[in-house]
């Protein structure tokens, strides 16, 4: 609530920073929990009571998350993955941002509206004939089943993009086409810079959504050295080293950190991505 | 767009069509007319599926909803920092719901676990978590909740900020409480966003799965089976193609139908303008 013309005694700040930071230790816990365990002997997790710190520091876990799992070949998979998905939802939807917002073409507003609809279709209920068309192609087990289905750019992207690009003004487009420019230069040069903002949102929100995708890699994969690190670390869980903490502790750890350190310097674009869409990511 | 029609239409129609065959993939697809749906009706299986899911969604959408308002609330206070606990509160939102459970799952250890150390400092004795039939859902839900708060918390913001500064200084110079103020001017003014909040969170929580993959496996006993899991087992351990499609357009249905109903029952009530 905006009381800014309350006056706030000392008392009642004091109150409000504990509170702050009494939070602040609830949410960051677990990783701080998370990353000392990571640097702990492993036997040293199976003593009672739990110490935050470890007694012995040792990058023993790290090292033995290598040899459990193919873990630098599912990390480079989930790079290539998120890289490819990346691209291809800014280009795809600034392209299709752009017709839908400044070109004519018969029937926009209908397919615009279409394409809008493929938003209310959830996932689970295209899952298993995408999962058949994939199948169909040959593609399951192999990295084209991560990034193909993405590459197209979504709905969503497309209408963040769109609304973006209404707000540009016309003129600036009309000068640029008198000058001789065509529709690929005017998208290119002039109105790409002025959305550069957006695209940034819709990266982070996609890096985001791509790296931690778990479903639908989980059901496409099944060879250990194709897995993304969201699955790796996953599996992982289920087989022979379920137990071995510093290990699991130290493979969350890395996969983590991509999206925290990306998290860090574009937190901005995160929080205003939610508020203009709203759509869980 | 044609990778939309492929990736997106297609599979809808398909998915329709599957719904009445019976596929196990390797055979070619036999047609069963409505028989998926006869057979989902009598399987305990799908009904304690989606009597689970219907707890959890019970258990934290309107604890969430809660909490993240008033965290919503509280980082909207004008306050030296507050940008930087604002962060931290939606740290959890970026990271994957897979390392998070890997590392609540540690937390909830019953031996060695952070969160049984903490009950034993207090005086109380250890709870079997995630091994607990009682305990396991409400466990994943706490963390759930924990993972999302600073999502909403961000668009509760956002509906905070959006409520004219203006209606406040009038209810104080009327005299008007903190309590009231809240009451009267922030809840009636903030209901489109608090109804957008429940119906996307309906929505994302009835499709629960990773945290029962990494933390529970649908144990113990089924006490966590969640929809997406049994369908996610139908599909892909079972082979049951057929039947999972249709266990895909039930769901779709429920919250359809759901979505539906809150349009209709609370929809009215939301006031989008003042006054």
């Amino acid at each position: 609530m905006n009381y800014s013309k309350v006056d706030r005694n000392m008392f009642e700040r004091v109150l409000l920073y504990i509170l702050f930071i009494g939070l602040t230790l609830t949410t960051l816990t677990p990783f701080l929990w998370m990353l000392t365990t990571s640097f702990k002997e492993y036997r040293e997790v199976f003593i009672y009571p739990p110490r935050l710190l470890p007694s012995h520091f040792t990058t023993e876990a790290y090292r033995k998350i290598f040899t459990f799992i193919p873990f630098a070949r599912q990390f480079l998979n989930s790079v290539i993955v998120t890289s490819l998905v990346l691209i291809g939802q800014l280009i795809c939807c600034s392209l299709a941002g752009y017709s839908f917002a400044r070109l004519e073409f018969p029937g926009r507003d209908i397919i615009f509206l279409l394409y809008l609809g493929t938003l209310m279709i959830p996932g689970y209920v295209t899952l298993i004939p995408t999962y058949i068309l994939v199948r169909f192609l040959g593609w399951i087990n192999t990295l084209y089943a991560l990034f193909v289905p993405g590459l197209f750019g979504g709905a969503f992207g497309t209408f963040l993009l769109r609304q973006f690009f209404l707000t540009i003004p016309k003129e600036l487009e009309d000068a640029a086409k008198i000058d001789g420019c065509g529709y690929f230069r005017i998208y290119s040069t002039i109105m790409l810079p002025q959305i550069t903002p957006a695209l940034a949102t819709l990266g982070v929100f996609t890096f985001m959504g791509s790296w931690n995708d778990f479903f639908w890699p989980l059901v496409v994969i099944n060879s250990e050295d194709k897995k993304t690190i969201t699955v790796g670390i996953a599996t992982l869980t289920r087989g022979f080293h379920a137990t071995d903490w510093t290990a699991l502790m130290a493979g969350a750890t890395l996969s983590v950190l991509p999206v925290i350190i990306v998290f860090l310097f574009a937190q901005k674009y995160f929080t205003e991505g939610i508020v203009l869409t709203g759509i869980k990511g | 767009m044609i990778g939309i029609l492929v990736f997106v239409l297609g599979p809808v129609i398909a998915g329709l069509l599957l719904s009445f065959t019976q596929w196990d993939i390797l055979s070619s697809p036999r047609w069963i007319s409505i028989g998926n749906y006869k057979e989902l009706l009598h399987d305990t299986l799908f009904w304690t599926g989606l009597k689970n899911t219907a707890y959890y969604v019970l258990l934290t959408v309107p604890a969430g909803m809660v909490v993240s308002l008033l965290l919503a609330i509280l980082v909207n206070v004008p306050l030296r920092g507050v940008n930087f606990f604002r962060s931290t509160y939606f740290l959890p939102v970026v990271t994957s719901t897979v390392a998070i459970s890997i590392v609540w799952k540690w937390l909830y250890n019953p031996e060695f676990g952070i969160l049984n150390f903490i009950l034993n400092l207090i005086g109380l004795p250890s709870k079997q978590w995630l091994s607990d039939p009682k305990l396991a859902m409400p466990c994943i839900a706490i963390m759930s909740i924990w993972h999302g708060m600073g999502y909403d918390m961000v668009i509760f913001l956002a509906g905070l900020k959006g409520i004219p500064t203006q209606l406040y200084e009038a209810a104080k110079i009327d005299g008007g409480s903190r309590t009231q103020m809240f009451l009267w001017i922030t809840l009636p003014l903030l209901t489109p966003t608090l109804f957008f909040v429940l119906v996307m969170s309906v929505i994302s929580s009835f499709q629960v799965f990773g945290e029962i993959y990494v933390m529970t496996n649908g144990g113990p006993g089924n006490a966590t089976l969640t929809y997406n899991y049994f369908l996610y087992q139908n599909a892909f351990l079972w082979f049951k193609m057929g039947y999972a499609a249709s266990l895909g357009y039930v769901l779709f249905l429920i919250i359809f139908l759901l979505t539906l109903m809150q349009v209709k029952f609370l929809g009215g009530r939301v006031s989008y303008e003042l006054l």
